[in-house]
């Protein structure tokens, strides 16, 4: 198996008025091919941003991105074009990611137009194997995004990111603002595609339930830093971040004899326009200690379990 | 592609149309317009008599059968004049809110997507343009280049830009964070491709509505213009020169004065109905 995707120390700080605002700091991953990473954090912490940065939507402030090996931080131009063909981004909102003015045919096409590697002929036929793979319907194709509800607007938007038959896509919450009857509908989608086509997920959500369905491995964030990354099903039955433990016991449970304690956070995400050193958690968590002030490391605690606190060991009782 | 399935749907632009039909005022201006744009093209099989024929022993005479709308101090037939003027006061109208918006509408277009300092930049200049009174403003564009049609016109379409310009700057500010022209960045569309394919049409519905009102306003800035001596010069049967050709009459002979007036009246009215219409009919968020 190969890595498809690798970010190495990646940093996004935008200029404000303020200071600056770290939107992404210092996180570092790879994905393999056809596997799922899901990254998970409140909003505002900069899992969008985290996204965007990595298919050059935003440019990055530092650090590099490897897609298959290749360096792609600061290509322009002819290779920036044909890096974007192997990664794609689908979109939160199914409501504004379609232009209003395009049918569903002219929006799927687009890409091929865009790419100058189709006859017109080829592009309808592409378009069409398209719509049936995402599972539209044909008499849809002439239809415009009003027209359509949520889920097969969204199923739109996969089908463009599919039309130019990327490796990597980041799909940046695109189930939120479904309903949940039809968020099931559109992630098994992506997992059949995921199969057939051997695609790459990078999984951006708030919802934990949704990661545990379709990732591999999950990243934690908390204000644009990474504090906890590990495979999706230990981090479920062992998770070892003071956060990650109120993230996850903030899941409701269905069983009444083993209801979940839930641990309250309390406060607000602190800023993140100039941070202090430290924890960027400790102002809310129970835990804290003076030692919590200094600069947190990235620690494997256990093969492929990643953690960034300093009382890891000390509060899960690991030597 | 032998089993093309093609479904047979609306145009956008007929799907504006017929909303458009529903609103009874916006057609029956739509109507007028129409009809004056047909009389103004065929004015030559429609007049009774040549709009510069002067005929002086039936100087000012009412209306009467012979002459609708009686005839002027040198006894040329107003109606003729007045139809025949048509052509000039509508080309002027038209033409120069094409030229205001075809040019204020890439100008605001690329302006507003790209932002920044060449926004600001080019925004100053447009300010000093719009800092001084239109009318002035096209006095001094007058006094400069020499009055008649093609000079009126020009001034008039120059000071017309700078308004042009802020509304679809506006409108594609408005849009340039969607995540829809995200996703053409990211499927490697060139920004000409997105500016042309993706903001215009959703920013354009504004400029359009506000050109049929320009129509309107211009003809009416030409009018005056044209009163006060400086837009087309006398001879020519351009309604607010006719105006001003007789309002020393208005006392003896009002019939001089009103049915130029009547005419500009009724062109603006028309106008502003159909562009009152055109705004509803394009909003999308108003489907049936």
């Amino acid at each position: 198996m190969s890595t498809v995707i690798e970010v190495k120390r990646l940093y996004k700080y935008f200029s404000t008025p303020g200071g600056m605002l770290h939107a992404v700091d210092d996180v570092s991953f790879k994905i393999e091919e056809g596997r799922t990473l899901g990254v998970v954090g409140e909003s505002g912490c900069g899992k969008s941003t985290l996204g965007r940065t990595i298919v050059h939507l935003l440019e990055s402030t530092g650090g590099q991105i490897f897609l298959e090996g290749r360096d792609i931080t600061h290509v322009k131009g002819k290779e920036l074009a044909k890096a974007r063909e192997d990664m794609q981004i689908m979109f939160q909102d199914p409501y504004s990611s379609l232009d209003p003015r395009k049918t569903i045919e002219q929006t799927i096409m687009e890409p091929l137009l865009v790419s100058r590697r189709y006859k017109k002929s080829e592009m309808y036929q592409k378009a069409q194997e398209l719509m049936e793979l995402v599972g539209i319907d044909q008499r849809l194709s002439k239809a415009y995004p009003h027209e359509l509800d949520g889920g097969r607007r969204q199923r739109v938007g996969f089908a463009r990111a599919l039309a130019l038959d990327p490796k990597f896509i980041v799909c940046d919450e695109p189930v939120s603002a479904l309903d949940v009857s039809i968020q099931a509908q559109v992630l098994n989608l992506l997992r059949r595609l995921q199969k057939e086509k051997g695609l790459t997920y990078m999984f951006i959500t708030h919802d934990m339930s949704v990661v545990r369905h379709i990732s591999d491995d999950i990243l934690v964030m908390y204000l644009g830093q990474m504090v906890e990354k590990s495979p999706a099903r230990e981090l479920f039955v062992k998770p070892m971040h003071p956060y990650t433990r109120a993230l996850l016991s903030a899941i409701p449970s269905v069983d009444i004899h083993n209801p979940n304690k839930r641990e309250i956070l309390k406060g607000e995400l602190t800023s993140p326009i100039d941070p202090a050193p430290g924890c960027r958690f400790a102002a809310r968590c129970k835990y804290a200690t003076e030692t919590c002030k200094r600069e947190q490391v990235l620690e494997e605690i256990e093969p492929e379990h990643f953690v960034s606190c300093c009382r890891v060991r000390e509060l899960n009782g690991l030597p | 592609m032998a089993k093309q399935m093609r479904i047979k749907r609306n145009s956008q632009f007929l799907d504006i149309m017929h909303r458009l039909s529903k609103n009874k005022a916006a057609m029956a201006g739509l109507v007028l317009i129409i009809i004056e744009v047909l009389l103004a093209v065929f004015a030559k099989f429609i007049v009774p008599y040549d709009w510069n024929a002067i005929d002086i022993a039936n100087a000012n005479s009412f209306p009467s059968l012979q002459h609708l709308m009686g005839t002027d101090e040198l006894g040329r037939d107003i109606f003729s004049r007045i139809i025949y003027g048509a052509r000039y006061s509508l080309s002027i109208g038209i033409f120069a809110t094409l030229i205001t918006t075809v040019i204020g509408t890439f100008i605001g277009a690329v302006v507003g997507y790209y932002g920044g300092t060449f926004d600001n930049i080019i925004m100053r200049i447009l300010d000093v343009i719009q800092a001084m009174p239109p009318i002035l403003f096209n006095i001094c564009i007058a006094t400069a280049l020499g009055s008649g049609f093609m000079n009126t016109l020009v001034a008039l379409a120059v000071g017309g830009i700078p308004g042009a310009v802020r509304l679809v700057r506006g409108s594609v500010m408005s849009i340039r964070k969607v995540e829809y022209l995200e996703s053409a960045d990211s499927i490697n569309c060139s920004k000409m491709r997105t500016i042309f394919v993706h903001v215009l049409p959703n920013a354009i519905s504004p400029s359009i509505v506000s050109a049929t009102m320009n129509v309107a306003n211009l003809i009416l800035t030409a009018a005056s213009l044209s009163f006060i001596g400086l837009g087309v010069q006398a001879p020519t049967p351009e309604w607010g020169a006719m105006l001003s050709a007789s309002r020393n009459y208005i006392r003896n002979y009002p019939y001089m004065v009103l049915f130029p007036g009547l005419a500009i009246a009724i062109t603006v009215l028309a106008l502003n109905m159909l562009g009152d219409g055109l705004r509803d009919a394009l909003d999308p968020k108003l489907k049936d």
